[in-house]
């Protein structure tokens, strides 16, 4: 078996690009990386290969080598086998960057979506937080910090249901 | 044209705000299992994983100056290679003390961010943009601690305040440009817009760590003495043992990977 060694053509990086885009978050398994805001890009390098370009959502985020093989091995499987993966850090990631329809898929998982915009810089505030599990706005923080960077661990005063939170940053 | 000017390479820079990302990351680790609520494993493991990731960067920047990847400058370096305050590999002692540390720290490490986010270096303004929000909950998270701790019983005041004696000697090294082991940063980089003087992030930085002492009902201590050195490799006796708890698997496994 030889691989493919023409260039990718437009059409190519469009079939390309929806492959690696709905790889799923490894820790939000409802989540794509299209809809986290992930995946920022898909273009032809000069040697012809794909290059896939994503960002973290937090520095340490542990995913990102398992999002890395994953958007390789699907690629590879629908018949793209040079593939280059780069990982940037400019512009930061954002929770503003997370689609509608992710927002709407992580509520429904029971996870509370991101509050609105929080302003630039680092503004302690607390907006109104729904319980993922009865809609409740009566919520209370119990630890900034949940089970994965970008979550919080929250409570429901109406239902006394504990939930994960995706903190807006 | 003008000519080219060298800069000043901006390795060793990218290394020291490095190690001292690598090294705190290193003592919020330590805490897992042993924090004194389940919910403060889970805090310090997570303020631990942006450390190690903003640790990442910059070791990985720093390692391409010389050809050396982000595992050889964190496990193969030998003590006197590292170039973090001391400040951070202090022992985590009481859970005051650490609070106490990571509210300096991270007061320091979010204004150090936000100026270096407009850095000349692309990758250096990368790193601090990114990493900016997360140390703004880190410095949250502290902050509620060392209120908590301090307005609270008299036990638990009488040990935050200890745990403020046990750090402050540690501070000033934050802020400081030269000590009689030598200068810090390479003055070049600060001119030339690359390097954030450290200097001039002390009274933002301690003018907000002040606001939270005095409404916790602390008192700022007067340090008798002033650490100084970690910028140039010299680092107190806690620093051998952490290195070796840290550098002791890569060693003892060499090429191992998961």
């Amino acid at each position: 078996m030889s691989p493919r060694v023409s260039t990718p053509t437009p059409e190519d990086v469009d079939r390309a690009r929806a492959l690696a885009g709905a790889v799923p978050d490894p820790e939000v398994p409802v989540l794509t990386i299209e809809d986290l805001g992930v995946l920022r890009d898909v273009t032809v390098s000069t040697d012809g290969a794909l290059e896939v370009v994503i960002t973290p959502t937090y520095s340490g985020c542990p995913a990102m080598e398992a999002i890395r093989d994953d958007v390789i091995s699907v690629l590879q499987r629908n018949g793209f086998p040079d593939v280059h993966v780069r990982q940037v850090l400019s512009p930061a990631w954002t929770t503003d960057w997370m689609s509608d329809a992710g927002r709407r898929k992580l509520e429904d998982y029971g996870i509370a979506p991101p509050t609105g915009r929080r302003p630039a810089g680092p503004v302690s505030l607390t907006l109104a937080v729904r319980c993922p599990q009865c809609g409740s706005a009566d919520t209370r923080e119990l630890s900034r910090f949940g089970s994965t960077a970008c979550k919080a661990l929250w409570q429901c005063r109406s239902c006394a249901e504990p939930f994960d939170h995706f903190k807006a940053i | 044209m003008t000519a080219a000017r060298a800069l000043p390479s901006p390795a060793r820079y990218a290394l020291a705000l490095g190690d001292d990302a690598l090294v705190l990351a290193q003592r919020c680790g330590e805490w897992v299992t042993r924090a004194p609520q389940l919910e403060e494993d889970v805090a310090l493991a997570n303020i631990g994983l942006d450390l190690l990731g903003q640790a990442r960067s910059l070791l990985t920047y720093a390692g391409d100056f010389a050809g050396r990847s982000e595992d050889d400058l964190a496990y193969l370096r030998e003590e006197r290679d590292f170039l973090n305050v001391q400040l951070v590999e202090l022992e985590n002692g009481d859970f005051a003390v650490s609070m106490a540390r990571l509210l300096v720290f991270s007061s320091y490490q979010l204004e150090l961010y936000r100026r270096l986010s407009g850095s000349r270096d692309a990758t250096l303004a990368g790193v601090a943009a990114k990493a900016v929000k997360e140390v703004a909950y880190h410095r949250d998270h502290a902050t509620e601690w060392v209120l908590r701790l301090g307005d609270g019983t008299p036990e638990s005041s009488r040990r935050m305040q200890a745990g403020l004696e046990a750090v402050w000697p540690y501070v000033d090294e934050l802020f400081a440009t030269s000590s009689r082991h030598g200068d810090w940063p390479h003055p070049g980089l600060v001119a030339e817009g690359v390097a954030v003087d450290p200097s001039s992030l002390r009274d933002p930085a301690m003018s907000y760590v002040r606001s939270v002492l005095g409404e916790a009902c602390l008192t700022e201590p007067t340090p008798r003495w002033t650490a100084q050195g970690g910028r140039q490799g010299v680092h107190s006796s806690a620093m051998g043992f952490l290195l070796a708890e840290l550098q002791h698997l890569h060693r003892s496994h060499p090429g191992a990977s998961w």
